[in-house]
């Protein structure tokens, strides 16, 4: 019976709380010795720097896909961002209270929605548009950007309104009673005073982007090469990883992992980067 | 609490007694070509009806799984799709028990009937980027392929021969996808499994050859792979039995009427 006494189940929520974070431990240690030692021994800029990715010629070079990468997360961004935040802003300033708190509910559920009917949408409705209206291949940079950026709005959206909704009601008062409108209350003190909660909206909502795999690997047409134009077919480091993984062996295998490990290392920045712009505007209150 | 515990510990008991008290089964994992999983899985289903003493187990994992799980012994048989085995498979009995064509696939809008193994290459490779080059529309040429190590797509190179897969082809990952890819667009050019052919897609003719089970059997479609069973070793009794039973009559009619090509 002392098992369950306070201590105890002191104890035991300490045990279940360490066993989280032991697990990510594990991961980072698992990816790290499987992927590192290929690392050293490929050489860090022939694996970042090279454009041949030949597994079978035991060539791995990844930079068409850091690029890609790269580029699906800043179009994602350039799509989703503005989308995000004008949203937040309309749903919190020119919105009824009652009205967005009906609202926004709704948008996170968008975020429940499973990626791969995002990147079946993508298949059947996005890509054969893009192909009709633009020419290429369709499955591309472009329709991997737009997927993207639609899955990202749920992050932006919930995550601005938080910090819009956190912007004391006493200085959007102080604003309009100097004479300012709604809107030059929003642009010059509302957004201004919730902008490191924003950036750091923006910033998760990246690194979910970097992230996404499966309806990146639908809508992306994963080639790789350096993409040319927005409608060329590009792969993702992610989809990378999840496309050769079910017939990797040896190198190849360790090559995918250290694929992981520079995935871990961009996603754990921009986590980091967003802690930071997090910790940043609590500092200064 | 307690109530509601006792006729499960119950019924888990007496799983437990029935299970050690009932005839000693032997079991038989067999891993590998994801190709061939599903019509494993029928034959074992069969043969486990006549053989209750046998419990035979299929695992996916792809070709190459196939060959090292029958290598290290983690599976009793391997199952591979390939022209030609790797090395390091020599140590393994190999047993064809059927074949596959690999059907080169298009929009049915593309007007173009068929190809040889050059223009073929030649597309894959990358050299021949327009239709009209090959008799069609004034379209570009959208490669699809499948990706590097996946069995169709390391025959389908073999075969045809010569081919480094231009950069600008899209990858994906199933027969299934490239299926889609394939179907929803016009200038699109695959390949997949024969017996995934349906009425969304159009074969094209090989060497002026069409890609049906009759051409296949004779030998005359030459887009075919096989398929292997891998024992290392001679293999115990059960397993020579059931490989047995897949080449059997019957066996073979499983395949056949599930789309894939008998040995026999």
């Amino acid at each position: 019976m002392k098992l369950f006494g306070e201590k105890g189940v002191e104890r035991l929520l300490t045990g279940i709380a360490f066993s989280a974070i032991s697990a990510l431990l594990l991961i980072a240690l698992f990816i790290f010795s499987e992927g590192l030692p290929f690392i050293m021994r490929y050489g860090l800029r022939g694996f970042l720097f090279s454009s041949e990715w030949q597994p079978q010629a035991g060539q791995f070079g990844i930079f068409p896909m850091i690029v890609a990468t790269l580029w699906v997360t800043l179009g994602a961004i350039a799509i989703g961002a503005p989308l995000g935040v004008a949203g937040a802003v309309f749903l919190t300033e020119f919105m009824p209270r009652p009205v967005m708190r009906a609202v926004k509910p709704t948008i996170e559920l968008l975020a429940g929605i499973p990626s791969v009917v995002y990147g079946f949408i993508g298949v059947m409705v996005l890509a054969p548009l893009i192909r009709s209206t633009f020419g290429g291949p369709g499955l591309s940079l472009l329709a991997a950007s737009i997927i993207l950026g639609v899955m990202i709005l749920p992050t932006v959206i919930s995550i601005s309104i938080d910090a819009i909704m956190a912007v004391p009601q006493s200085y959007r008062e102080g604003s309009l009673a100097l004479g300012a409108t709604t809107w030059q209350t929003v642009r010059m003190v509302t957004v201004p005073a919730a902008r490191s909660g924003i950036i750091a909206s923006i910033i998760l909502a990246m690194g979910r982007a970097v992230g996404e795999t499966m309806a990146v690997i639908m809508v992306a047409g994963n080639a790789v090469k350096l993409p040319g134009s927005a409608l060329d077919s590009v792969r993702t480091l992610t989809a990378n990883i999840a496309l050769e993984m079910g017939y990797a062996t040896g190198t190849h295998r360790q090559a995918l992992f250290a694929t992981g490990v520079v995935l871990f290392v961009v996603v754990m920045a921009l986590n980091s980067i967003a802690g930071l712009a997090i910790r940043q505007k609590a500092g200064r209150r | 609490m307690n109530k509601m515990l006792q006729p499960t510990t119950g019924a888990l008991l007496l799983a437990i007694v029935l299970t050690g008290c009932g005839r000693q089964k032997t079991s038989i994992t067999m891993a590998g070509s994801t190709a061939f999983q599903p019509f494993a899985e029928k034959l074992a289903e069969q043969y486990m009806i006549g053989h209750p003493d046998i419990s035979i187990t299929v695992q996916g994992g792809g070709s190459a799984v196939g060959i090292q799980s029958a290598l290290s012994g983690a599976a009793q048989i391997g199952m591979a799709d390939l022209v030609q085995l790797p090395p390091e498979a020599k140590d393994l009995t190999a047993v064809p028990v059927a074949r596959d064509g690999i059907a080169v696939v298009v929009n049915p809008a593309n007007t173009v009937a068929g190809l040889t193994m050059a223009q073929i290459r030649g597309i894959f490779n990358g050299t021949i980027r327009n239709w009209k080059d090959i008799g069609g529309a004034d379209a570009p040429i959208t490669v699809v392929s499948r990706e590097a190590g996946s069995g169709t797509r390391t025959s389908f190179e073999q075969i045809v021969g010569g081919i480094a897969l231009s950069k600008d082809a899209l990858i994906q990952d199933s027969n299934g996808t490239i299926r889609e890819t394939v179907a929803n667009d016009a200038n699109a050019v695959g390949y997949l499994s024969h017996g995934l052919l349906n009425e969304k897609i159009k074969a094209l003719q090989a060497d002026g050859r069409d890609c049906t089970t009759e051409a296949i059997m004779a030998g005359t479609y030459t887009l075919v792979r096989p398929i292997y069973l891998l024992v290392k070793g001679t293999g115990s009794e059960q397993i020579t039995a059931f490989i047995d039973y897949v080449l059997s009559p019957e066996g073979q009619q499983t395949i056949k009427s599930n789309g894939l090509i008998p040995v026999k």
